[in-house]
């Protein structure tokens, strides 16, 4: 059940819990119960909206900044990575595989902010190598939602 | 000039959903729960593969049978989902759609004055199958109290010695209803005691809601009498690829592949590179649709309990088939008046056999949010009615 909840409320957060029970075949009382549950043991981290920007405004942008770290002995990558995700201007921070070590996520930025957190901030931290900043130039898919799609139905309006 | 046309064709009356169609389609704003196909796109997968064949040149005829590796995919997956052992080269046939295995079924299978058995209410096609093959159809109507099951006792009613086929359009089109392991199993034993052949329609088999499809072919002594009917376009949304298969004895087979050679030469080239792929990796989308359409048929069934519409639980395909009897109009006339009144455009349950009046079809391979505006009108619909009633 737990599953079929968090399947759902992925990409409809705002679903009534008494709609949700009847599409799941259960009772409100335990869709309510798994929710709070589900909260409380960190599973469920918060319940955010998805919101084209460009749509609202045209000076925001996106980044993503690939950085390479020296690793220190004892705690790996955990505590720079900290040291960065401490920055509340950034949106993600990820470990990665491959060609360098984090990748952080910069959203709904200016210009100039991005270029100041880059250059006076991640840049200047020890144990901090290297960073590629790459602009995000368009969206068009996010959380598994396609940005700008249009749906019609094209089937005929009856079958057999 | 003499009569250019056939009287068996037109004998033959044209199927019910037409004139509802014509109208329908000329009207702004409808909502239809009236389409009998996914409306989930084809995942972009198989697409893919399809349009990587055409980008490679694979523009050719197919062998006759269809392409070899998709009838061993064929084979595996009746393996994986029904436990069924069939021979890829000499028991399989890819046909356009599962309705042209209908068809050449009956044809390769039929002499003139052999009786078909058809339990409806079903798909419009088993009938008009069974006359152009030059068969007798028997109906067999099947009833609302047995949530559209065929009962062996309404079998044994119907067979005669002129009996060789029994269509088993299970899950059904277009009551929804599904036949379990047990209910096969009486069916199972009259067939093999009275020597009937099988004509098993599982186009709906990926969609079924209270555990897992179980295939009549599997049951002991029914895989040499049947006829195992399949395809694409319901499990994986590929209505528009148009491609099926029927699965069953080489002796049968090898008759149908006669017919289809004739009549087809082979089933799209395309369409197969696609539905190979579509078995090879398909499984999850096919499940992510089912527990999709599982949703929406709770939500239809609560919205029915609570505008006190009387349906049975269906646990198959994607339609719901609630009873209107209540309101003293024939099937046709609600269909029209709910039309006329609200545009909801639903299709009379009379359109698949005389035994489906009284009962709309409503399918749910719609957004919940469109459902939800059409339970929306259905429910108006019905407080107007009951309200006059009352006056």
């Amino acid at each position: 059940m737990r599953e079929k909840i968090l399947n759902y409320i992925e990409k409809n957060s705002r679903v009534e819990l008494s709609e949700l029970a009847v599409l799941l075949g259960t009772t409100e009382a335990e869709i309510t119960k798994e929710l709070a549950d589900m909260e409380s043991e960190g599973i469920i981290c918060g319940y955010h909206t998805l919101i084209d920007w460009d749509k609202v405004t045209t000076d925001r942008v996106n980044a993503l900044i690939e950085v390479r770290v020296t690793p220190q002995r004892g705690h790996g990558f955990d505590d720079i990575a900290e040291r960065i995700y401490k920055y509340p201007e950034v949106n993600a921070t990820y470990l990665i595989s491959g060609g360098y070590d984090l990748l952080v996520s910069l959203e709904g930025k200016t210009l100039k902010e991005v270029s100041s957190f880059v250059s006076q901030k991640l840049s200047t931290l020890e144990n901090v190598i290297s960073t590629t900043t790459h602009f995000v130039l368009k969206k068009y898919k996010d959380h598994g939602t396609i940005l700008n799609g249009e749906t019609t139905d094209e089937r005929m309006i009856m079958t057999p | 000039m003499r009569n250019p046309l056939s009287e068996t064709i037109v004998n033959i009356k044209p199927s019910g959903i037409r004139k509802f169609f014509d109208i329908a389609s000329e009207m702004k704003d409808v909502i239809s729960l009236g389409v009998g196909e996914p409306d989930f796109d084809t995942p972009w997968h198989i697409r893919d593969e399809g349009i990587y064949s055409l980008e490679k040149g694979r523009t050719f005829y197919t062998s006759n049978s269809g392409l070899l590796e998709l009838r061993e995919e064929i084979c595996r997956y009746l393996k994986r989902k029904c436990d069924l052992d069939y021979d890829a080269r000499k028991q399989v046939i890819i046909t356009v759609g599962g309705s042209e295995a209908i068809d050449i079924a009956m044809r390769a299978m039929i002499d003139p004055g052999d009786e078909v058995l058809i339990p409806q209410p079903s798909y419009v096609s088993y009938e008009p199958c069974a006359i152009l093959a030059g068969a007798k159809p028997v109906i067999i109507e099947l009833k609302n109290e047995n949530e559209f099951r065929l009962t062996k006792q309404e079998l044994l009613d119907r067979i005669s010695d002129k009996t060789k086929i029994l269509v088993m359009p299970f899950p059904n089109n277009p009551t929804g209803g599904i036949m379990t392991r047990e209910d096969l199993e009486d069916i199972a034993k009259v067939c093999v005691e009275k020597d009937i052949f099988v004509l098993s329609d599982e186009i709906y088999s990926e969609l079924t809601y209270l555990g897992d499809h179980v295939s009549i072919a599997s049951l002991p002594g029914m895989q040499e009498r049947t006829i195992l009917i399949n395809g694409f376009s319901k499990g994986f949304a590929m209505t528009g690829w148009r491609l099926g298969y029927a699965c069953g004895p080489k002796e049968i087979i090898e008759q149908m592949t006669k017919i289809h050679q004739f009549c087809i030469m082979c089933a799209p080239t395309t369409s197969q590179y696609a539905a190979i792929e579509a078995l090879k990796n398909g499984d999850k989308d096919a499940a992510m649709m089912r527990e999709s359409y599982n949703q929406r048929r709770r939500f239809l069934m609560n919205a029915f309990k609570e505008m006190g519409l009387p349906c049975f639980e269906p646990y198959g395909a994607f339609y719901v088939f609630p009873c209107i009897k209540e309101f003293g109009m024939t099937s046709e006339e609600f269909a029209f008046a709910l039309l006329d009144a609200e545009k909801l455009a639903v299709v009379p349950g009379s359109a698949f056999g005389d035994s489906g009046e009284g009962f709309i079809r409503i399918s749910y391979a719609y957004s919940l949010d469109k459902l939800k505006t059409a339970v929306g009108r259905l429910g108006h619909y019905i407080e107007g009615l009951r309200n006059k009633v009352e006056r």
